[in-house]
């Protein structure tokens, strides 16, 4: 019995911290969506739901429901959310495959290189395209150089020579992939790295082609880590405004993450931004809960 | 060998997408430490090799004050975040561990969420409640160190609690049976035990908190609050001296020891399916 509270004392202050600095938070941000602002558009919260008032919320939800600027935002937001992924999931999975199946004895080196970027600042790691895509950086001399500058001009993907940090959605999407990658290698190397190599042998042996060994086991092995990997780097995705500043600097690539940040920390409403992060992190709600409920399933199979 | 073949065909393929992806992700970062050695203003054009950015009498990260002052910041927040998150992630990984009865799946759940809420959302949150219900502590250096610990207490206890499992309840029934009473099986059994996850969870803590920028930027006060990952997000566009290339090398090499002194700790003493949890490989 005395044990039984050593363990719950334990966890105290842990559980105190996390319902005053992330529950309590969460409220408050429910509590100022909720609520009001004053002459001075500052935030007048409303702790009591039933003295709510949902002026400002629905306000922001008929922004986004005609069409206007909120709308737009989160399209665009979607659009470059789901092109990153779509991008980061097609070199990433061929890397983490070779890294789990062929890498042989590379494979330590292999693993760490890709872990590397993975502990770089994700600051840093832009700040280096930056440098790179400046007007007279080694970047864009070098993409000049073999083409590609003329080529994405003249497919009207990029505005002018030299222009690539300058508004280019291209870029925005580039650069979130480039960001976001390696947080989605390491969970897909880890569920193909975890198929038994036996279950291929065995779909070989009763006839299964290389690909149809590929498609039939592989594929639908790993498609827990795929799925996880995919939410893991499109819930911090949605949430970014620090990468479209930095590689575009542009209004024409604003993402929701740009709207918030302009409306709560840089402050021109809190009260409007606190709404419009209570609709976003209810959109997101879903793929949170998926994303802990696999873990959990996880956790649950290496205790038994 | 031949059943094993890659189905995409050869792994000719495999090979140039993988080493395509690893010069991608590491030449840009490469070139930005390398220019932070140029001898000249330029972070484009290579103008001979010094550490003029390092150390130099102007404009360096030893002599500039802003810069010299991220570094500071940066360093001073990671070393009290560690301080703070390592003990309540340690003990609530614990407490979590052997809770029996109600609330102990909720209790889990909430103290994942951390690890899955997009920082902006945790930084609009921590803001609004600094400003509206704990304007006396505000913003700056304290509200730093609390949403960094908030969230860097999940990895603790992920960390911690794999090493938990991994050891199973044999060492303390043992200690239990002859006759160590409970706070004798935590200190004397449990804790040496768990000393190579405790380290490995204090240096991820670390870095995390070294690189971490969204949270650090929303709960920050004035200059003085100023971090490295918020003076590159400041500086980048606004044509930076190598001197910014300086500083950001610095705190890689600073956040790379750390986890590198700690992975080696760990290998050492723990098992290595733990030591892919501290690589990051599962969370």
């Amino acid at each position: 019995m005395s044990s039984r509270w050593t363990w719950r004392v334990l966890a105290l202050p842990g559980v105190a911290w996390l319902t005053v600095f992330f529950l309590l938070a969460f409220y408050v941000v429910i509590a100022v969506a909720f609520g009001n602002q004053n002459s001075l558009s500052e935030p007048v919260a409303f702790w009591n739901p039933l003295d709510w008032n949902v002026g400002y919320m629905l306000a922001t939800l008929q922004n986004i429901w005609n069409g206007e600027q909120f709308f737009t935002v989160f399209v665009r937001t979607f659009v470059f959310v789901t092109l990153a992924l779509a991008l980061a999931l097609a070199i990433g999975y061929p890397v983490a495959y070779f890294a789990a199946r062929h890498a042989g004895r590379w494979k330590g080196l292999v693993l760490m290189l890709l872990i590397l970027p993975f502990w770089i600042n994700y600051l840093m790691r832009m700040l280096a395209w930056i440098n790179l895509l400046s007007p007279d950086g080694l970047g864009t001399r070098f993409l000049s150089a073999i083409g590609i500058e003329r080529l994405f001009i003249s497919a009207n993907l990029l505005a002018a020579k030299g222009g690539w940090l300058e508004g280019q959605p291209f870029t925005v999407i580039m650069a979130l992939t480039y960001g976001y990658l390696p947080f989605l290698i390491l969970p897909l190397y880890a569920s193909l790295d975890r198929i038994d190599q036996r279950q291929i042998e065995a779909a070989r042996d009763l006839g299964a082609s290389p690909a149809g060994a590929f498609r039939r086991v592989t594929l639908p092995l790993s498609r827990p880590g795929i799925l996880a990997g995919m939410v893991l780097i499109a819930l911090p995705m949605f949430g970014d405004y620090y990468t479209p500043d930095l590689v575009s600097s542009s209004t024409k690539t604003n993402m929701i993450g740009n709207q918030i940040d302009q409306l709560t920390r840089q402050g021109s409403s809190k009260v409007v931004g606190a709404s419009l992060t209570l609709i976003l992190a209810s959109l997101l709600l879903g793929l949170m809960f998926y994303y802990l409920r696999g873990t959990r399933s996880a956790d649950d199979r290496g205790e038994d | 060998m031949d059943r094993l073949r890659n189905p995409w065909g050869r792994p000719r393929f495999l090979v140039l997408v993988t080493g395509f992806y690893v010069l991608w992700s590491l030449i840009p970062v490469g070139l930005a430490v390398l220019f932070a050695f140029n001898d000249g203003r330029s972070r484009t054009t290579w103008q001979g090799f010094s550490t003029r950015w390092f150390t130099g009498a102007t404009g360096s990260v030893l002599h500039d004050p802003a810069l010299q002052g991220a570094l500071r910041h940066t360093l001073f927040l990671g070393v009290v975040c560690v301080l703070v998150a390592t003990p309540i992630g340690v003990a609530l990984a614990l407490g979590l561990q052997r809770w029996r009865g109600p609330g102990g799946g909720t209790i889990n759940t909430v103290m994942l969420l951390p690890l899955v809420t997009p920082e902006l959302v945790m930084g609009v949150a921590l803001l609004l409640l600094f400003l509206q219900v704990l304007p006396g502590i505000g913003l700056g250096s304290s509200a730093q160190v609390i949403g960094q610990v908030t969230f860097t207490i999940s990895y603790v206890v992920v960390i911690v609690r794999g090493r938990l499992v991994s050891i199973g309840k044999d060492y303390e029934e043992a200690a239990a049976d002859l006759g160590a009473p409970p706070h004798d099986q935590l200190i004397r059994v449990l804790l040496p035990l768990l000393a190579p996850a405790i380290i490995a969870s204090a240096a991820v803590v670390f870095a995390i908190s070294l690189d971490d920028f969204v949270v650090t930027q929303y709960l920050s006060g004035d200059a003085s609050t100023t971090t490295v990952s918020m003076l590159l997000y400041a500086s980048a566009r606004a044509a930076p001296t190598p001197a910014l290339n300086a500083l950001a090398t610095i705190a890689l090499l600073i956040t790379l020891a750390t986890l590198g002194l700690a992975y080696l700790v760990y290998k050492r003493f723990a098992s290595s399916d733990d030591a892919a949890v501290m690589a990051g490989l599962e969370v």
